[in-house]
């Protein structure tokens, strides 16, 4: 009496329900992708047309010369170095204190009522428009504190709208390191500030900083806030002039030259605005990128 | 024990809860001068709850809550004025280790420079010293420069205790620190520890009841936030302890 034959249908046969699991996965997988390639596209497709229009301006020669013919020709300098004295007054501002305070939030604060309502107001904060601290701006620092329209009023309300940005990346980078290494210090009698210097710093220094060079392009792009408090249609300056502004000075800045050649002025050069919009979107795209070496480096030193 | 039992720590109805959840129900015991306390019992027993009120890093939960008395050579930990010279003066050993993400000698110096010290010379003798103690030194000693973290997880282990070590304690507490560590070696830091007492105290909470009948001169069963029993280690394991539980428990009828 021979064996009958094993059944063909083993372990691995390929069932229809292998079918549709196979098929379902396919899908997921196709679906996700496209999501993810529909990311870059907008990026691709605004860049491409952007300096396509901008062609004919884009030199180094449109960087470094002032705007001339009534700002329907030539550069562009006193708005780039503008924004580079608003940006940069901005972060010394708000860098320290928002990196001090989340260090206080993060290190020191216990959860009571008190630091509740702290943490609370930095969410909100962050979520205030930026139309709304560009009138409180208006409010405090034009008036109040009477520093009139110029770029010590304009820094500070971009300072205070970054601020809770930069307290928010900067705890989650401070949260990022392993509770276990406090203890650890804790443990053999290191004080809170020791425990900070030694461990939590170094290893939380790189999102830290990625957090603060995020809002450096942030405040670049913003046009209400200095807008309303320091940032003018037109202003005399030399051709390469690293310094033309004074604290109390009004200035030009990029997002609000690109505002005014595309609305205010009329016969502008065609390529003049697009020119404009390439040069912030470049500035802006280098100062990520910059943030992403760091990161880069400084995550190959990573200690766990 | 000829130092006829001096007292190095006083525990007096101590009890801990983290919020509403009481884990330490009102516990007593002493622990005298050069003597291998153990402490066994099963998990969730309160264990570490206990050696954190030692050291008072309880104070880094914010929802535990300490009562009862718990002195230290005589001060009482919830009044002392220098908490970082209590936690020095308690050498503590984590169950899970933990590299600091500096380099293995930084590991060991940490402590030591926390407390002001900062002669090349003298950092150096103590990481040796320590190193060698935790039984890692041969292992390591081409490689100081390099980070604890990259260490294996038997290493980062001995590395907490070298660390522990590190800032002269004359109390040691380890929780359960052979867990990632082979036989061999933990026979080695065993013997260590054998000659630590004659220097130190040592409070050793322990899953293995065999090493605390190794190496303990009295042994705590702690069971679910009370002690069961306190006695010499030769009664509670080879004599008669006088609690059913613990009689059960040391000879692997449970636990």
């Amino acid at each position: 009496m021979a064996l009958a034959p094993a059944p063909s249908t083993g372990r691995f046969a390929r069932t229809s329900h292998v079918a549709r699991k196979e098929l379902a996965q396919a899908v997921a997988k196709g679906v996700f992708g496209a999501m993810a390639a529909a990311m870059v596209l907008p990026l691709l497709l605004i860049v491409g047309y952007l300096v396509w229009l901008a062609w004919p301006s884009l030199a180094l020669e449109f960087v470094l010369d002032v705007p001339r013919r009534g700002m329907t020709d030539g550069g562009i300098w006193p708005a780039f170095v503008g924004t580079l004295y608003l940006v940069g007054l901005s972060l010394v501002v708000s860098t320290p204190i928002g990196v001090l305070a989340a260090v206080y939030l993060n290190e020191y604060a216990r959860d009571n009522w008190f630091n509740r309502v702290v943490h609370l107001a930095v969410i909100n904060l962050a979520g205030v428009p930026s139309i709304v601290h560009a009138l409180f701006g208006l409010g405090a620092f034009v008036y109040a504190a009477r520093f009139g329209y110029s770029i010590l009023s304009a820094a500070l309300t971009l300072a205070i709208m970054t601020l809770p940005v930069i307290i928010a990346s900067t705890r989650e980078a401070l949260a990022s390191v392993p509770m276990a290494f406090r203890e650890a210090c804790w443990n053999v009698g290191a004080t809170r500030w020791q425990t900070i210097q030694a461990v939590v710093l170094p290893n939380s220094i790189s999102g830290i900083l990625t957090g603060v060079i995020l809002q450096v392009s942030r405040a670049a792009g913003e046009t209400a806030p200095v807008m309303f408090t320091g940032a003018v249609f037109f202003k005399v300056v030399e051709r390469g002039d690293l310094f033309p502004y004074a604290l109390k000075d009004q200035c030009m800045a990029l997002s609000m030259h690109l505002y005014t050649l595309a609305t205010q002025v009329p016969n502008v050069k065609e390529s003049l605005p697009y020119a404009t919009a390439v040069v912030l979107l470049g500035s802006v795209l280098l100062v990520n990128a910059s943030a992403i070496a760091l990161r880069v480096f400084l995550r190959g030193r990573k200690r766990w | 024990m000829s130092a006829a039992f001096v007292k190095r720590i006083e525990v007096q109805e101590l009890r801990l809860a983290y919020d509403s959840k009481e884990v330490l129900h009102g516990i007593s015991f002493d622990v005298y001068r050069n003597e291998i306390l153990a402490v066994i019992g099963p998990a969730q027993s309160g264990k570490s709850s206990m050696l954190r009120c030692l050291n008072r890093t309880t104070d880094f939960t914010a929802s535990a809550r300490m009562s009862g008395t718990v002195r230290v050579d005589g001060e009482d930990v919830r009044r002392t004025k220098d908490v970082f010279a209590l936690r020095r003066k308690i050498g503590m050993v984590a169950p899970l280790p933990v590299g600091l993400p500096l380099t293995i000698y930084d590991n060991v110096a940490f402590a030591p420079r926390c407390s002001g010290l900062t002669r090349r010379a003298e950092l150096d003798a103590i990481v040796e010293r320590c190193l060698r103690q935790a039984a890692l030194w041969d292992e390591v000693k081409d490689r100081l420069t390099s980070l604890g973290t990259a260490l294996s997880g038997g290493q980062q282990q001995r590395l907490t205790i070298a660390r522990a070590l590190s800032h002269q304690p004359e109390i040691l507490c380890l929780d359960e620190f052979s867990i990632a560590i082979d036989p061999v070696t933990t026979m080695r830091i065993e013997d260590v520890l054998k000659e630590l007492r004659r220097e130190m105290t040592i409070l050793l909470v322990t899953n293995l009841t065999q090493q605390a009948r190794r190496l303990s001169d009295r042994t705590m069963f702690l069971w679910d936030g009370e002690i069961v029993e306190l006695d010499r280690s030769d009664v509670i394991f080879s004599g008669s302890p006088k609690s059913q539980r613990t009689r059960d428990y040391v000879s692997g009828v449970f636990g």
